[in-house]
């Protein structure tokens, strides 16, 4: 006669050491998020139309300003992949070198997108203006209040690599944080042609 | 000074308090019942018990507990407001006006409807899932103790919030999921709508973080051996419904902050002008909707597929197809939601396409039903008050399948969209489907928690009245929809001979109360025998899943040593084959998460911050937020540090063995 019950000792150390179910929640996240993107997108795609009499995107997206904020955050992304590989190597310097790059693309990234809403809004095509900017600016907002979230995520992080190293759990935490940053750089892809391209075109 | 210091409050001022007698009524009594508790706990001197034990806990049993509590109090105030509706459309046949004004009729059958949705429905569904789901696939907790905690004070701060407006300010007037442009600041300027909104979204929110840390349990926590297709048939209705929450939940996240945003900021999705599109907020909420109504089904469906094979003493028939069926369910309920607005006139192709998706969901539910009938065919059937829940389900539920398909067609919509024969219909679903199927849950896991069983005879009087006052309460109304009483009346002219029918739903009402009634006493009897009643074994029902493996209640680490699992029902299997489910030796440590008061500040951090939107108090909202900020940042640098608590195995041996001692001499 058997117990029914086991040490399995490899299914014990698996459920314990958080990484696999850790980042299988942290997709399950991205993935909530990105449906969070497809509701805005739809959105977008309704009301893009509706300019109550206003400017449309034709008349108000400059492409060569864009491009410019296009490539900081692609730019970023790269960095962060490269910092990635610094952490796994566990070196502690070029890992905050490329965080330090990442952020810094970020900011970029992030200030050109607040001068472009300044400007819109002075011009008196703020969110109140029409539907289409309404969606416009949450859209595109919505992504650059991830943006800000990444960044102060990434200063969390970076400190923590600089005070007390790797260990086990910030590596996880890095590998989550490139996950979000990278998700965020596929978003802005689909912002960018969807919203930029198209609506200049 | 003045004028600066209104600015620091936002919109928040003294004339915000009630001056209805009936709302002021409501207000005082929430507020002393809540002092009174304060005075209880201080007098007891039981706050420190209740901080260490229950507010900082991250145990998924007590959490399940605190949120069926929570759903059951919040059972009481939606009981309340429709007795009220029900008192108003029996009295209010034209010249009498009924007993409530219009606005405080708007006022009561919004709150009904979202309270019952996402306090009471959502609660005791995230409270059972709780209690069960880790024990049923052998798991010591869920996959993520924390979040767990902190959705359910996420939950809490909504259920708040709600009850808030009662205090200060005042509640939606706009129906239970506020459509524009009524629900604009155009035509409801005041708060109601705000707090409608906030308190949706964070509790939203909680259930959204639910649905990712369930989804994780049941992929990743497994027992050893137990394969998918080996999980007890209420998990897999769990992760279907969980998959639902992933898909369905970030939309409504999305919608009602489209709506604040145009009700705080001059934007304009949703307005009548300025470029908005009202029916596309009716497309974004119904397409959260309807997957929700799934969301809240599917583990009461969970609930009967492990009650009728225990009952019946039989497996549960068709597992296999009841795995397709659920995921049939899942699937179509995505694509359908364009059923409660036919009328938007989409044209004739895309409203057939949509009543055809909405009869076909009628196949994998019709599969599940005939399921559960075949697993009682020659079965041992035991009649307790689990299956006088079930036996209810069946009867009513299939009525409402049958008169949902009916509404199915486009023709026959046109005719009854609106109307009472609507609200007849989705309370037979919800109240049947999802009330029965949760009230049998926890009838039946009752003794698994708390370690003794229910009175039986007064549970079967309570089932009786809810299944009698239901078919009183809401026949009448299908008839009253088809005759054209539309929904949200709050009064009709004498002559149109609605009155007496009215009355008889009132009457139905007053049944279900006295059924509510019974299970409160119920519950108050149960606890005076319950040393009558102690369920010794772990296993008072003779069931078949893990859960009934350990004692009643279960250690805080569930299973002292992880079952290995070679079937389906696996504590059956492991009975019939004379297995010792008790292991007498090799116990190791177990490390289970520490409690952490970080879940309740976030709570109370997005509380304080939904309070701010609300009045648009702006600094409080920043101040919430980056409290809540610095707390998630904390409990991350906590759990590095500190890591978890770990119980030592000789703890562990000493209450294995009480328990097979106690077990053995039962």
């Amino acid at each position: 006669m058997s117990d029914i019950a086991t040490n399995n000792a490899a299914v014990l150390a698996e459920q314990q050491t958080n990484d696999g179910k850790t980042l299988f929640g942290f997709w399950a996240y991205i993935m909530t998020d990105c449906l969070l993107f497809a509701s805005l997108f739809a959105t977008y795609a309704v009301l893009h139309g509706n300019t109550a009499g206003g400017e449309s995107g034709r008349d108000l997206f400059s492409l060569p300003y864009i491009l410019v904020e296009t490539f900081a955050l692609l730019t970023s992304s790269f960095t962060c992949g490269l910092a990635m590989l610094a952490a796994n190597r566990h070196a502690k310097r070029q890992t905050a070198l490329w965080l330090g790059i990442t952020f810094a693309l970020g900011l970029v990234f992030l200030v050109m997108e607040l001068t472009e809403f300044g400007r819109l809004a002075r011009e008196g095509n703020g969110w109140q203006r029409s539907g289409f900017l309404s969606s416009y600016f949450t859209l595109v907002g919505t992504h650059g209040l991830h943006i800000t979230i990444g960044l102060v995520w990434m200063a969390a992080l970076a400190s923590r690599v600089w005070l007390k190293g790797f260990t086990r759990a910030t590596l996880r935490r890095l590998s989550m944080f490139s996950l979000f940053w990278h998700f965020l750089d596929i978003v802005w892809i689909f912002i960018f042609t969807i919203v930029y391209m198209l609506g200049a075109a | 000074m003045l004028g600066l210091f209104a600015g620091f409050l936002g919109r928040l001022t003294l004339d915000q308090l009630p001056h209805n007698p009936v709302t002021a009524g409501a207000a005082a009594s929430m507020v002393l019942i809540v002092i009174a508790g304060i005075i209880a706990m201080t007098y007891f001197k039981k706050w420190r018990w209740l901080w260490d034990e229950w507010l900082t806990t991250t145990n998924h049993k007590r959490i399940g507990v605190m949120y069926i509590i929570v759903a059951l109090v919040m059972l009481l105030r939606g009981l309340a407001d429709a007795l009220m509706m029900r008192a108003q459309q029996a009295t209010a046949a034209s010249p009498s006006h009924g007993l409530m004004s219009p606005e405080m009729f708007q006022q009561v059958f919004s709150a009904h409807g979202t309270i019952m949705i996402f306090f009471v429905g959502m609660g005791l569904m995230f409270g059972i899932i709780n209690l069960v789901l880790p024990q049923g696939l052998g798991a010591r907790d869920v996959a993520f103790p924390f979040l767990n905690a902190t959705s359910f004070w996420l939950f809490t701060a909504g259920m708040l919030l709600i009850n808030m407006s009662l205090v200060i300010g005042e509640f939606s007037a706009a129906g239970w999921l506020a459509y524009p442009p009524l629900s604009e600041l155009k035509y409801s300027p005041g708060v109601g709508v705000d707090y409608w909104i906030w308190s949706l979204q964070i509790a939203g929110i909680g259930s959204l973080l639910s649905g990712i840390n369930f989804m994780t349990t049941i992929l990743k926590m497994r027992a050893p051996g137990m394969s998918m297709m080996k999980i007890p048939m209420f998990a897999w209705n769990v992760f279907g419904s969980m998959v639902l929450v992933a898909f369905a939940f970030p939309i409504l996240t999305v919608t009602l902050t489209l709506l604040y945003l145009d009700r705080a900021f001059g934007m304009h999705f949703f307005t009548a002008g300025g470029g908005g599109n009202a029916m596309m907020y009716v497309n974004l909420i119904w397409a959260w909707g309807h997957p929700e109504v799934y969301i809240l089904v599917l583990p009461a469906f969970g609930v009967f597929s492990e009650i009728v094979p225990t009952f019946s003493r039989k497996r549960l028939f068709g597992y296999t197809s009841m795995v397709y069926a659920t995921w049939g369910i899942v699937f179509l309920s995505f694509i359908v939601w364009l059923h409660h607005f036919f009328t938007m006139g989409a044209g004739a192709d895309v409203n057939a396409f949509f009543g055809i998706m909405t009869m076909a969901i009628a196949i994998p539910t019709g599969v599940k039903i005939f399921n559960w009938l075949f697993t009682m065919y020659q079965g041992q059937i035991r009649f307790t008050s689990p299956m006088v829940w079930f036996l209810g389900f069946v009867f009513l539920f299939t009525i409402g399948g049958v008169t949902g398909v009916l509404m199915a067609v486009p023709a026959i919509d046109y005719q009854v969209h609106n109307s009472l024969f609507l609200v007849a219909h989705f309370h037979n679903m919800i109240i049947s489907g999802v009330v029965f199927g949760f009230f049998a849950g926890l009838t039946y896991w009752f003794p698994k928690i708390f370690g003794f069983r229910l009175n039986e005879r007064i549970g079967k009087y309570a089932a009786y009245c809810w299944i009698g006052g239901f078919a009183l309460a809401f026949f009448p109304l299908y008839i009253l929809g088809l005759m054209g009483a539309t929904r949200r009346l709050d009064h009709y002219d004498a002559s149109l001979g609605w009155q007496p029918l009215f009355i008889v739903a009132g009457i139905g009402a007053m049944i279900i109360a006295l059924g509510v009634g019974l299970q409160i006493l119920q519950l108050i009897v149960s606890i005076f025998q319950r040393n009558n009643n102690r369920d010794l074994t772990g296993d008072p029902w003779n069931a078949r899943t893990l859960e009934w493996a350990t004692s009643s209640p279960p250690p805080e680490y569930n299973f002292a040593t992880i079952p290995l699992v070679t079937e389906r029902d696996a504590f059956w299997v492991a009975k019939q084959k004379g297995t010792k489910t008790i292991p007498s030796h090799d116990y190791h440590p177990i490390q289970v998460a520490k409690n952490t008061s970080s879940g309740i500040f976030i709570g109370v951090a997005s509380f304080i911050a939904a309070f701010g939107f609300v009045w648009h108090i702006w600094w409080l909202v920043l101040l919430a937020l980056a409290g809540a900020l610095a707390t998630i940042f904390y409990q991350t640098l906590r759990e590095d540090e500190a890591g978890e608590r770990t119980i030592p195995a000789a703890e562990i041996a000493a209450t294995e063995a009480a328990f097979r001692k106690q077990k053995e001499a039962a």
